[in-house]
């Protein structure tokens, strides 16, 4: 006789009780929610410290029960390296959309990646501004519709996408960068499994980590939440390829 | 010892263990200092990619219970200001210097105090002040900088010194503070819950405007605080000037000669000197119009505090100005001339213009 197991959502203690204000069909709730249930099954709720950027999870320092920093819009690496130069044994993670990552704050991204800034970085490459209203990201593709890009995104024009992953694994103080998503189940245990690395390769005082997750903004994309997955899966992930793009430890192994 | 060399070894003595700073002349004898000292000490001297970066690396540095500063000449202080409102907004001590140099723009590398209305208005967007100290000594820098780690603790708020390329670079002997031995404790810092106490949270965002002003109008209540018991001036022989000189910083320094030498003619000239600009000596300043007949503003600027002095003195009195701006340095031969023309009942408002300069405006 099989035994039967009650499978329980218990919300993670890391969250605080304030309702996430992320959209139906976004995937900060996902990505969110696994960072919180990490910080628990590793224990670190009183050791973190974490850093939130403008954007969609500018009230995410209500979301979560560990200590929180507001950084202004890009600066969230340059906050980080203070908070993390002052407690260099805590964990610090900055959480950061693709404005704020990709475009004001880029100068503070490769320089936190090349100084090896031992921090962990969650980003979350949706190819557009969702909180003032779906204008052209840095990552927004080439002929991609937005406020600021109603004819599509021209590159002669806007230029192209900025490839992150690539970009930074080129610098020597990166010590892990993946590109993950949330389109499926086995995507999301994934992506849950990269930001464990990250965290744990801040614990080896490894260097700087990003985790890049391409997510859904189905509001600003005019597309349902199902619509968005798939428009996800068949524009962005070709653009972006997931994969482990920079892994000092697998490098040494090589 | 150079005046900002004394700022920054004054700082260690206070406490600070963290300095991130980004080139700029002429504060760079700063951060030379910090790069030699602070890795001998357990400290932290971090070369940041920018100005920008800088600051918003002191507000986490701050954010997580330490003492910390940053430094920058004027084109270095614009870019700050993004930093310096957030540290306001969330609450945040720390502790920053500008070594003025001649503006706008590049401007020029030479001594200037053209960032008067930027210190004491414009240090960035939103309702709120920061302490601003002007020393005119390097004894006075490292007294100052010394006194604004405490002060920027207390009122949890950001303090600045407004200095300038003259002030950093000349040397003087100084007597140094002694080691701070107890930093006060931040329950407030984001240093991590230890599951012991609910989440610190340093933030300046509040959706909800009927929030946001109840936060303002609370921190305005420790402003009047502030400007109540944190006024501080140097009065040199007002006592019963009729013709008082107001002047910080190095101008001050080349004011007093002035004063001394009308004295010598018997004029009766003093010297006002405004040492915290914010907030400014409002008080003493109305105290000295009830004797004074005239006021004479001198500044390395077009006439900046001005405005300050007539507000002070509730527009009781004629406030005169005499001037040099963009890197040109007042000659206390220049200033003791305005006072003679002043004592001669004339009004002055000038900076010289020699014309060498053809190109531009004609």
């Amino acid at each position: 006789m099989a035994e039967t197991e009650e499978l329980k959502v218990v919300r993670p203690h890391a969250l605080t009780d304030v309702p996430f204000s992320y959209c139906p069909g976004c995937g900060h709730g996902i990505v969110s929610r696994a960072l919180a249930e990490l910080i628990d099954e590793m224990g670190l709720e009183g050791d973190t410290i974490g850093v939130c950027p403008v954007g969609c999870s500018v009230t995410m320092y209500d979301f979560f029960s560990c200590d929180m920093v507001e950084a202004a819009h890009g600066r969230a690496p340059a906050v980080a390296t203070g908070i993390k130069r002052v407690l260099p044994d805590k964990f610090v993670f900055s959480y950061q959309g693709d404005g704020d990552l990709a475009s004001i704050g880029m100068a503070e991204t490769v320089h936190a990646a090349t100084r090896g800034e031992n921090i962990t970085v969650i980003f979350i490459n949706n190819a557009i501004y969702g909180m003032t209203g779906g204008q052209m990201a840095p990552t927004s593709l080439p002929g991609q519709v937005t406020q600021t890009s109603p004819y599509g995104r021209d590159v002669k024009v806007a230029g192209y996408p900025i490839r992150v992953c690539e970009l930074v694994s080129q610098l020597d103080g990166t010590a892990f960068a993946q590109r993950v998503t949330v389109d499926t189940p086995a995507h999301v245990n994934q992506m849950k499994k990269a930001i464990k690395k990250g965290i744990e390769y801040q614990q080896q005082k490894l260097g700087y980590s990003i985790i890049e997750v391409l997510s859904p903004c189905s509001t600003n994309w005019g597309l349902d939440p199902v619509g968005a997955m798939k428009w996800l899966r068949e524009n962005m992930i070709p653009y972006y390829p997931l994969g482990v793009y920079k892994d000092v430890k697998a490098n040494k192994e090589a | 010892m150079k005046g900002n060399e004394a700022m920054a070894e004054s700082a260690i003595r206070a406490g600070c263990r963290f300095f991130f700073g980004y080139p700029i002349t002429p504060q760079t004898e700063v951060s030379a200092y910090m790069s030699k000292v602070m890795p001998k000490i357990g400290g932290l001297f971090l070369q940041a990619e920018s100005e920008v970066a800088a600051i918003n690396m002191v507000y986490g540095a701050s954010s997580a219970g330490a003492r910390v500063m940053t430094s920058s000449s004027s084109p270095g202080i614009s870019l700050k200001s993004e930093g310096v409102s957030y540290l306001c907004g969330s609450d945040l001590p720390a502790v920053f210097a500008n070594v003025e140099r001649g503006g706008p723009g590049l401007g020029s590398i030479q001594p200037s105090q053209s960032d008067y209305y930027q210190a004491t208005r414009g240090l960035g967007h939103g309702d709120f002040h920061v302490l601003v100290y002007a020393p005119s000594t390097v004894q006075e820098t490292a007294d100052l900088i010394y006194m604004a780690f405490d002060k920027a603790d207390e009122y949890r708020m950001p303090a600045m010194l407004l200095t300038d390329g003259m002030i950093g670079q000349m040397m003087e002997p100084v007597v140094l503070p002694d080691p701070i031995e107890k930093l006060p404790e931040k329950p407030w810092a984001t240093n991590g819950t230890g599951m012991k106490r609910v989440h610190n949270i340093s933030n300046s965002l509040y959706l909800d405007a009927q929030k946001l002003e109840d936060i303002v109008v609370n921190r305005e209540k420790r402003y009047d605080k502030i400007r109540a018991t944190e006024q501080k001036y140097e009065a040199y022989r007002t006592e019963d000037a009729e013709i008082v000189v107001v002047a910080f910083g190095a101008s001050a320094r080349i004011s007093r000669n002035a004063v001394d030498a009308a004295r010598e003619e018997g004029i009766k000239a003093g010297l006002f000197r405004p040492i915290s600009l914010w907030p400014f000596p409002n008080d003493a300043l109305l105290e000295i119009a009830k004797s004074a007949r005239t006021f004479l503003s001198v500044e390395m600027n077009m006439g900046q505090m001005v405005d300050d002095i007539r507000l002070a003195i509730h527009d009781t009195r004629d406030v005169n100005f005499f001037g040099h701006t963009g890197g040109v340095i007042p000659q206390s031969s220049e200033v003791l001339a305005c006072i003679q023309k002043l004592e001669a009942g004339e009004h002055v408002h000038m900076v010289p213009f020699h014309s060498r300069y053809t190109g531009g405006d004609q």
